[in-house]
């Protein structure tokens, strides 16, 4: 039952927040409620997990007609779900004076529904259909709300991912018939190895574009720099880990062969992300194209991690996944915030931030160094426990992905040093966070810490699956 | 009292203050000296009781922490806190030169509107060099390593709004994380290689693996060192560092962090003893460190910088003796050291709160307006200069002995370098305190508060040479003075310092003359012989061409090719239905076009 709420709550929400649409407050309202709602209940799916054997299931039957609807949490799922559910409220509580409030939050809500529902689908045609629905929603916000190129990036995000969604559609079917034992998520299913490389690099299109990999992810600083602060913090902080989930989900398990025999070239196209995000990222004035590009770093290290198909490397992406869901979403909100004062994000624009907006430089200093791997923050066990993992499995030239390491200070100090340091050169922006921000900030803060100190509070709950996912992994290779 | 609250504690203190705010910091800034006395404490106490034992020795069951970071089912990573005696002996420098640099800064720093920040870093680096010293793994090393350059960062940019300290700051973080670069990389080699990341495994398993590997590992350890120790090349961030407030610099920058890389290497000693490759490697870079860092030293006329250098120098010189195995002398020099340095530092600082300059040329006669600090000063550059019998003439004759025995042409390198610097020893005294004053002002003395401190260390670069039998009893190595060669060093010293002292009587026209006489060495040595200048302008470079990167390939070319698809199906959708247009139509032709240039990629690859 926990977990049909998970999807149940926003959408409900999001209907009655689109219905009070003629009053923002009420939308407001509604959004809000519905988002905390929604993380209670994930807090509740956590606890229950975590004192449980075995994955919790929800299933739908239909008199007659067997299955309607089949969920599934576990260790893999649950933290992205939490994630969702977090930055959910983060984005509603972001997006409070925006206009056409109703249609904002509803089609907020929605997203988060339809992202949750990627998470939780036990069912391949229920993933593909939720995996789909997820673009509507973002499309409208970037459409609907973005910046001045919107209608080109939201049509662009959309060809993107729709291109690659398209072949994920033919592995999936493809899957289900080869495998012939039915839409279930979880069936043992042995396929031919020439079929797992058909179906693995079919699915793998769609993944891959959604995470993204370079050169698949020129889509992702255009979607972002025209998308609300709403938008960029749904995107970045959970949609991209839809790609990765999706590796870990369907690949691993369905197609081992062909997932053991494409990880070099995953680990090649994870390390390659990491320095090219970085050296990309260096090259910025805009800050959000900034802090799009050191997602694809960030990205680049979950993949790395995903590429070893060991235990230690897929803790390694689910902690790099939270963690940038946490550090991203905190650096897209900073940048909307600075936004919705400034009018501009151009870096050279900006200086002495530190003198003038004290309280927004503290958490964007703290944001930075979280970014660009600080240990004791939470970007670091991820990205340690990616590397150690991916150079034991592939050696040196994994030692490339240090590179990406030091140009992730240099590209994050850069902008801090622009930004927040210097004489106080800018009358653009006044006003310090509100009391509003901060309640949005303060968890994001406290989780990046708490996982940076200790990142079992995340690895306890997904030892025993993705324990498993290695073993599926291991047996071939 | 388990190690963890030697760390919990100052974290706690430094959020306090950090809360507390403005108002009350008259009161709260004191709360900073919590940690440095529980790790004085904690140091001074596991000393009195700890066993001779050689290298590393036993910590005490009964404050070791120990706890899985990561657990996997093929193996954990595990992290924990335990005090030995080297630990302890680290532990007891860093609590005793942060207590009194938190002293100092109350006076100091007493007109700064930002002094909540302020002592909340100070005491949130004392936790983060705190779990460094004790970490018993070297994840727990790593993240303490750069938990403590990030607090060097926010301290060196303290006064951000100068955009002086800005770069210095960025340029302090960047280039000592190539150093971290080369640590996570030999922990990454060492994980696969021993499948252990905790200290006493990794030393445990070092001598059964290839003396490749070992060399290699040994090297990368050395490069992260090198980067947190400032040695050749990476040495080019710490005299930008003094951008920061001068207490920081005697803390951070002389006495705590930058001897990291020190104690990282006797940490990790037994390793060292394996590959010859990887200590030759330390012993030269240490000793090009040693000499070079000290010929730059004797031609700066900021009082900082000449500190700087001479703490490259001087570093140069504890790694020179950890590439000869020597690790007790290198452990010695960095403890007396720690004492001399902070204490030239803060001195430094009192004379720069005294006189309103940190230019040498602006200065002179300070003596008189200020004795406390003229004297404390005194016999930290005597100590520096390795005069007997105070504490620097011990361990530095500890260290070039054990270089001379080893390799000759080093030793004499180094005693190249003593005589350099009992010179800028002398020099720096002289153009200061002696003559008559060539600022604007009026000269005065330090607070109390300021000078106490002074007094505390200055005793301590007294009589830490007492501590030299003691450092032989517990560690191992041979106790006491070389005789021959701390004959030679002390004559080379004293007619060094006596050189210098005639020569800098007349002033800064005496820098004139000898710049004069040496022409381009001065130029090159005054201009640290370019070496960052050509750092900055690769860095520079760097960052343009990631700019034009960013521009030309990443939008022309990789987003300039999907965009050419578009273009061509959008050339193709009007090629058959010229009557309907709009994007819509573009760009579902584009999703076609797209699937089935992927489809094809796909059998391709799935072939």
């Amino acid at each position: 039952m926990t977990l049909v709420l998970l999807i149940a709550i926003p959408v409900v929400t999001a209907i009655l927040a689109l219905a009070a649409g003629s009053r923002p407050s009420w939308s407001r309202a509604l959004a809000l409620l519905g988002a905390l709602g929604t993380l209670a209940v994930a807090g509740t799916a956590w606890s229950q997990l975590a004192g449980a054997d075995a994955p919790l299931t929800y299933e739908l039957t239909v008199a007659g007609n067997g299955t309607f609807l089949s969920l599934m949490a576990d260790g893999l799922s649950l933290p992205l779900v939490a994630l969702t559910a977090l930055l959910g409220a983060v984005a509603v509580l972001t997006s409070w004076d925006v206009e056409r409030t109703g249609p904002h939050m509803a089609l907020l809500l929605a997203l988060e529904a339809a992202v949750t529902a990627v998470f939780l689908a036990a069912d391949l045609i229920l993933f593909y259909v939720a995996w789909e629905a997820v673009l509507i929603p973002m499309f409208f916000l970037i459409g609907g709300w973005g910046h001045d190129n919107r209608r080109y990036a939201a049509m662009k995000f959309f060809a993107y991912t729709f291109a690659g969604s398209a072949l994920m559609l033919v592995g999936i079917v493809l899957l289900i018939i080869s495998g012939g034992a039915g839409t279930s998520m979880s069936a043992a299913v042995v396929l031919s190895p020439e079929t797992q490389r058909l179906v693995f690099w079919l699915l793998a299109a769609g993944f891959l574009v959604k995470i993204p990999v370079v050169p698949l992810h020129t889509w992702l600083p255009d979607a972002h720099v025209e998308a609300p602060t709403a938008g960029s913090i749904m995107l970045a902080g959970v949609l991209l880990k839809m790609g990765a989930y999706g590796i870990m989900r369907l690949c691993v398990p369905f197609t081992p062969e062909a997932f053991a025999a494409a990880a070099p070239l995953l680990a090649g196209l994870g390390v390659v992300g990491i320095v090219y995000g970085a050296v990309m990222a260096l090259g910025q004035h805009d800050l959000k194209r900034l802090v799009a590009y050191s997602s694809v770093a960030h990205m680049g290290f979950v993949v790395l991690g995903i590429s070893t198909g060991t235990e230690l490397g897929f803790q390694g992406a689910v902690l790099g996944m939270v963690s940038h869901g946490l550090v991203a979403g905190l650096l897209f909100f900073l940048v909307g915030a600075l936004y919705e004062r400034a009018h501009t994000r151009d870096i050279g624009a900006f200086g002495g931030l530190g003198e003038t907006l004290p309280r927004w430089a503290t958490v964007f200093v703290f944001a930075s160094l979280a970014s660009l791997g600080l240990p004791g923050l939470s970007g670091f066990p991820g990205e340690f426990a990616s590397l150690v993992a991916g150079f034991a499995g592939f050696g040196w030239p994994i030692a490339v992905a240090g590179l990406g390491v030091a140009l992730a200070g240099a590209y994050t100090l850069r902008a801090v040093r622009r930004v927040v340091h210097g004489e106080p050169s800018t009358d653009r922006a006044h006003v310090d966070l509100s009391a509003r921000e901060i309640v949005a900030i303060v968890p994001l803060a406290a989780l990046i810490v708490a996982l940076g100190v200790w990142p079992r509070l995340v690895t306890d709950l997904a030892r025993a699956t993705l324990e498993g996912l290695a073993v599926l992994a291991g047996m071939v290779s | 009292m388990t190690a963890l609250w030697l760390v919990v504690v100052p974290v706690v203190v430094a959020l306090v203050i950090a809360a507390a705010g403005r108002r009350p910091v008259g009161f709260t800034r004191w709360l900073a000296l919590i940690g440095p006395a529980l790790a004085t404490f904690a140091g001074i106490q596991a000393l009195l009781s700890a066993e001779p034992a050689g290298h590393g020795g036993a910590a005490a069951e009964a404050t070791s922490v120990a706890a899985d970071w990561l657990s996997a089912a093929s193996g954990s990573i595990e992290i924990g806190l335990a005090i030995d005696p080297l630990a302890a002996v680290m532990l007891a420098v860093v609590g005793v030169v942060a207590g009194m640099v938190v002293i100092f800064s109350v006076g100091y720093m007493a007109e700064d509107r930002s002094q909540a920040r302020y002592f909340a870093l100070l005491s949130a680096f004392t936790a983060a060099m705190s779990m460094l010293v004790l970490s018993t793994s070297l994840v727990g090393l790593f993240v303490a390593w750069e938990l403590v350059g990030a607090c060097s960062y926010l301290l060196i940019g303290f006064w951000f709004t100068k955009p002086s300290a800005a770069r210095a700051a960025i340029k302090a973080f960047l280039v000592t994380r190539i150093g971290d670069v080369g640590l996570l990389l030999a922990l990454a080699l060492l994980w696969r290689e021993t499948g252990a990341l905790s200290i006493s495994g990794v030393l445990e398993a070092a001598p059964a693996l290839a003396p490749a590997t070992v060399t290699t590992v040994a090297l990368l350890l050395f490069v992260g060192a090198a980067g947190k120790s400032a040695q050749f090349p990476l040495h080019i961030w710490l005299p930008d560092a003094m951008e920061g407030p001068t207490p920081v610099s005697a803390l951070i920058h002389a006495a705590t962090m930058v001897a990291a890389g020190v104690f990282l290497l006797a940490r990790m000693a037994p390793l060292f003893d394996l590959s010859e490759t990887a200590r030759l490697v330390v012993l030269v870079i240490g000793t090009v460190t040693a000499l070079g860092a000290a010929t730059v030293a004797v031609t700066q006329t900021d009082i900082k910088r000449v500190l700087a250098y001479s703490t490259i120098s001087q570093l140069g010189f504890m790694f020179a003796a950890l590439g000869t195995g020597a690790w007790v002398a290198a452990m010695f020099h960095l403890v007396t050291h720690a004492a001399f340095k902070s204490l030239l530092f803060l001195a430094s600082g009192s004379v720069i709160h005294g006189s309103g300059t940190q230019d040498l040329r602006e200065m002179g006669g300070l003596g008189k307006a200020m004795p406390v600090t003229t004297v404390t000063w005194a016999i930290g550059v005597a100590a520096l200069a390795g005069l007997p019998p105070l504490a620097g003439f011990f361990s530095k004759d500890a260290v070039i002995d054990a270089v001379w025995m080893h390799a000759p042409v080093a030793g004499v390198a180094l005693f190249v370098a003593s005589a350099l610097t009992a010179l800028y020893a002398a020099r720096a005294t002289r153009l200061a305190f002696t003559g008559e004053f060539r600022g604007t002002g009026h000269p005065h003395e330090s607070p109390v508060v300021m000078t106490a401190p002074l007094v505390v260390l200055a005793t301590a670069a007294v009589t830490l040479g007492a501590a030299s039998w003691w450092f032989a009893d517990l560690f191992g190595g041979h106790a006491g003075l070389a005789l021959p060669v701390a004959v030679a060093s002390t004559v080379i010293a004293v007619v060094a310092a006596l050189a210098g002292w005639r020569l800098f009587g007349a002033g800064p026209a005496a820098d004139e003359r000898l710049a004069d006489a040496l022409g381009g060495l001065w130029r090159a040595a005054r201009s640290a012989y370019g070496i960052d200048t050509l750092a900055m302008r690769a860095a520079a470079g760097i960052e343009r061409a990631s700019a034009t990167i960013a521009e030309r390939f990443d939008r022309r070319i990789v987003d300039g090719a999907v965009n050419g698809v578009a273009w061509l199906a959008r050339r193709i959708g009007r090629e058959f239905n010229e009557l309907q247009s709009g994007e819509g139509q573009l760009y579902a032709a584009l999703v076609g076009a797209g699937a089935v240039l992927l489809v094809s990629l796909a059998l391709w690859l799935g072939r």
